[in-house]
C-alpha cells in the first residue's frame, strides 16, 4: 500500500485585484474585485515508503502549493490525499508529528537562542523522550558535522552552517516522511554537496521517503529516481530523468578545433552554432544522423585536432519540456 | 501523562520568558519612564483633590498607590500584537508554527503569557521595591505605595492578579490571531492600546468616573486588568465581592479564550501561505 495517495486534489486561491492609482485605491475601498488563482488542477500521484522523489516546475506551478498541503498546513479547495493513513488537513496535529519539513528559505530555529536550545524546545514540542532524543540528536549532529556550531544563536551562523542545523532539526523527532522545499538554494557547492549526500543516506539507510522541491537540476540528477514535472497546477510528467532524455532526444552538440581555419562545415542534418577561431560548435539530431555519420565526414574533410560530445544538460531538457509545454510562469 | 500533555507548552513559555529576560536596557528604560509618568499623574491627581469639593470615591493616598500599582503592572496590560507573532505573519514563518505537533492557540497562549509576565516581572519588582522601601526612606511618605489593609486583601490581590496574567494573554492571543487577517499590525495596535489604557483604569482610576458609568465600566472586560485587582487591594472589594470580582475576571477570560479557539479555527481553514 502506498505511503501517500493523493486524488483529484486542487486549490484554488482568491485574491484581491487592486486597481492602479488613487482613483483605483479610493474604489477598491468600497468595492473589490477577486480573481480566482488555479494553483492545482485535480493532481493525481501515489507514492510508496522509502522512495526519493523529485518535484520540479517553474515559478508559480504550484510546488509548494502542493507540498502545503500535504503537510497539512493548506487546505485544498477539492479532491483528497491520505499519508499513512491520515487526511493531512484534518488530523493536522498527529499529521505533523509524523513528518519533518525544511523550507530553505525560512529557518524554524530560534533566532536568538544557540542551536543546541531549539533542538532541545523541539524535542519537548515534538514530545520525544530523552532516551530517543539523545542518540537520534548525536547522530544528526555527528553527520551534519555540526558539534562547533551548537553553541551559537543562529543569527550568527551562514547560510550552509544554517541550512545543515535546520535539516538536523528537522529530523530530531525521526519522522519517517521528510519534506524539503529547496533545501540548496544559495548555498556554495561543497555545502551542497554535502546536503545531497546526507540525504541520499537518509534515504536509502534509514528508509525514510523524501519528497524534494527544488530548482537546482544537480539536486534532482543526483537524487531523484522519480521526478514529478509540475507546470501550471497540473503534473505534467511523473518519471525518471533518464527516460525523459530519452522520450525528448533533442540535439547533440559537437565542440572541434580543426587544425586550421575552416571556411564551412557543409554535412547533412548539422547545423553550426558557434564559430571561434579554429573551434567551431556543431549541433546535429540523433534522429536524423549519428555522432558516428558526422564524425567521419568531417575527419575525411578536415584535420580534427580536439572533439567533444556534449549531450544536453538536465537543465536545457527542464526548460525545453517547459517550453513545449507552456508552462512557464507569464 | 498530564506533564507530557503539557509539555511544549511549559517550554516555550519558559524558552520565551528567559529570552524576554535578556532584555534588561528596555526594562531600565521604561522603568524610568514610568516613574516619569507616575510622577505626572500624582501631581495632576494631587491638584484635583485640592481644588475638588465634596468627597471624592477614593482618598487621595489611596490614588496615588493605585497609579504605582498600574505603573509596576503596567507591562501586564493587553495593548498590542505580540511582535514576533506580527513578524511571522509577514515573513510566512507562521508555517513553521502549523508545523508543530500542538495545538496553535494554546501554544500562542503560553508564548503570550510568557511575553507578558516576564517584560513585567522585570519592571514591577523594582518599581515596588523603590516605590515602598526607597520613598518611606527617603521620607517621601506622601508620595509612596500603602500596603493593603489587610493580609485577606493582600492574598484576595495575588490570586486577582494571576487572573490578570490570563485575561491580558488571552486577549493578546486575539489580538495576535486578527493580524492574519490585517497582515499589518499597526492598526490594531493604535485601537487597542486607548481602549485598554482608558476602558482598564490606567489612565483615570475607574471609581473617579461619573456615577452613571460605574456599573457599565465594572462589568467590561478590560476592568479586570486594572481596576477589579486594584480595588481588591483596597479592600473596596472584599470577601464575596472580592471573589465576584475574580469570577468576572475568569469569566472574561474563558470568553476571550472561547472566541480567541473560535477565530483561529476559522482563520486557519482558510489561510493562506503564500510564496515558497
Amino acid at each position: 500500500m502506498p505511503q501517500i495517495t493523493v486524488q483529484d486534489l486542487s486549490k484554488t486561491y482568491r485574491v484581491a485585484e487592486r486597481r492602479p492609482g488613487l482613483i483605483g485605491a479610493g474604489r477598491g475601498l468600497f468595492s473589490r474585485t477577486w480573481r480566482e488563482i488555479e494553483a492545482l488542477k485535480a493532481v493525481n500521484f501515489c507514492l510508496d515508503r522509502g522512495e526519493l522523489v523529485g518535484i520540479i516546475g517553474p515559478n508559480g506551478a504550484g510546488k509548494s502549493t502542493l507540498i502545503k498541503i500535504l503537510c497539512g498546513i493548506l487546505m485544498p479547495s477539492a479532491g483528497t490525499c491520505e499519508i499513512d493513513g491520515l487526511v493531512p488537513w484534518h488530523e493536522r496535529i498527529r499529521h505533523v508529528a509524523r513528518i519533518g519539513v525544511v523550507f530553505g528559505q525560512r529557518t524554524q530555529l530560534w533566532w536568538d537562542l544557540p542551536v543546541i536550545d531549539s533542538f532541545e524546545l523541539l524535542r519537548d514540542i515534538y514530545r520525544v523522550p530523552e532516551a530517543r532524543f539523545r542518540p537520534a540528536a548525536d547522530a544528526l549532529i555527528s553527520l551534519l558535522k555540526i558539534e562547533q556550531l551548537l553553541h551559537q544563536p543562529v543569527r550568527q551562523l551562514s547560510l550552509g552552517q544554517r541550512m545543515r542545523c535546520d535539516i538536523a532539526a528537522a529530523m530530531l523527532h525521526s519522522p519517517s516522511l521528510l519534506f524539503l522545499d529547496e533545501p540548496t538554494i544559495g548555498l556554495d557547492a561543497n555545502s551542497k554537496l554535502a546536503l545531497r549526500d546526507f540525504i541520499k543516506n537518509l534515504n536509502r539507510d534509514k528508509g525514510v521517503t523524501v519528497i524534494l522541491a527544488t530548482h537546482d537540476m544537480q539536486d534532482i540528477g543526483a537524487l531523484a529516481e522519480r521526478v514529478l514535472i509540475i507546470g501550471n497546477g497540473r503534473i505534467l510528467r511523473d518519471g525518471s530523468i533518464a527516460a525523459m532524455r530519452a522520450e525528448l532526444p533533442g540535439e547533440r552538440r559537437l565542440v572541434i578545433d580543426f587544425s586550421e581555419e575552416v571556411a564551412d562545415v557543409a554535412v547533412a542534418g548539422v547545423t553550426v552554432l558557434s564559430r571561434m577561431g579554429r573551434r567551431v560548435e556543431i549541433a546535429f539530431d540523433p534522429r536524423m544522423t549519428t555522432a558516428h555519420a558526422v564524425i567521419s565526414r568531417l575527419t575525411a574533410e578536415h584535420g580534427i585536432e580536439e572533439l567533444a560530445i556534449e549531450e544536453p544538460t538536465i537543465e536545457e531538457l527542464i526548460a525545453r519540456f517547459y517550453t513545449s509545454h507552456g508552462a512557464v510562469e507569464a | 501523562m498530564f506533564v507530557t500533555l503539557m509539555r511544549p507548552y511549559l517550554s516555550i513559555f519558559t524558552a520565551r520568558f528567559l529570552m524576554m529576560l535578556q532584555y534588561r536596557v528596555a526594562a531600565l528604560a521604561g522603568i524610568a519612564t514610568q516613574f516619569w509618568f507616575g510622577a505626572i499623574m500624582i501631581m495632576a491627581l494631587s491638584a484635583f483633590y485640592a481644588s475638588g469639593h465634596g468627597s471624592a470615591p477614593i482618598t487621595l493616598a489611596e490614588a496615588i498607590t493605585y497609579i504605582w500599582l498600574g505603573q509596576a503592572f503596567l507591562g501586564l496590560l493587553p495593548w498590542n500584537v505580540d511582535p514576533e507573532i506580527a513578524l511571522m505573519m509577514r515573513t510566512g514563518n507562521v508555517a513553521y508554527e502549523r508545523l508543530r505537533p500542538v495545538d496553535t492557540y494554546c501554544y500562542w497562549l503560553a508564548r503570550a503569557m510568557a511575553w507578558r509576565s516576564a517584560a513585567t516581572l522585570l519592571r514591577a519588582i523594582p518599581l515596588l521595591f523603590v516605590t515602598t522601601v526607597l520613598f518611606e526612606f527617603f521620607g517621601l511618605e506622601a508620595w509612596s505605595l500603602r500596603p493593603p489593609p489587610s493580609f485577606a486583601a493582600l492574598s484576595l490581590f495575588v490570586l486577582s492578579m494571576v487572573a490578570v496574567v490570563f485575561l491580558s494573554s488571552a486577549i493578546t492571543t486575539l489580538l495576535n490571531i486578527s493580524v492574519v487577517w490585517t497582515v499589518s499590525s499597526q492598526g490594531i495596535n493604535v485601537v487597542t492600546n486607548s481602549l485598554v489604557l482608558i476602558l482598564s483604569g490606567m489612565v483615570i482610576p475607574l471609581p473617579l468616573f461619573p456615577d452613571w458609568t460605574r456599573l457599565l465600566l465594572l462589568l467590561q472586560p478590560l476592568a479586570g486588568l486594572v481596576d477589579i485587582p486594584y480595588r481588591i487591594y483596597f479592600a473596596h472589594l472584599s470577601g464575596g465581592d472580592a471573589i465576584a470580582g475574580i469570577a468576572l475576571q475568569i469569566s472574561w477570560t474563558i470568553f476571550f479564550i472561547t472566541l480567541g479557539r473560535l477565530l483561529m479555527t476559522h482563520t486557519m481553514r482558510r489561510f493562506q501561505i503564500q510564496g515558497g
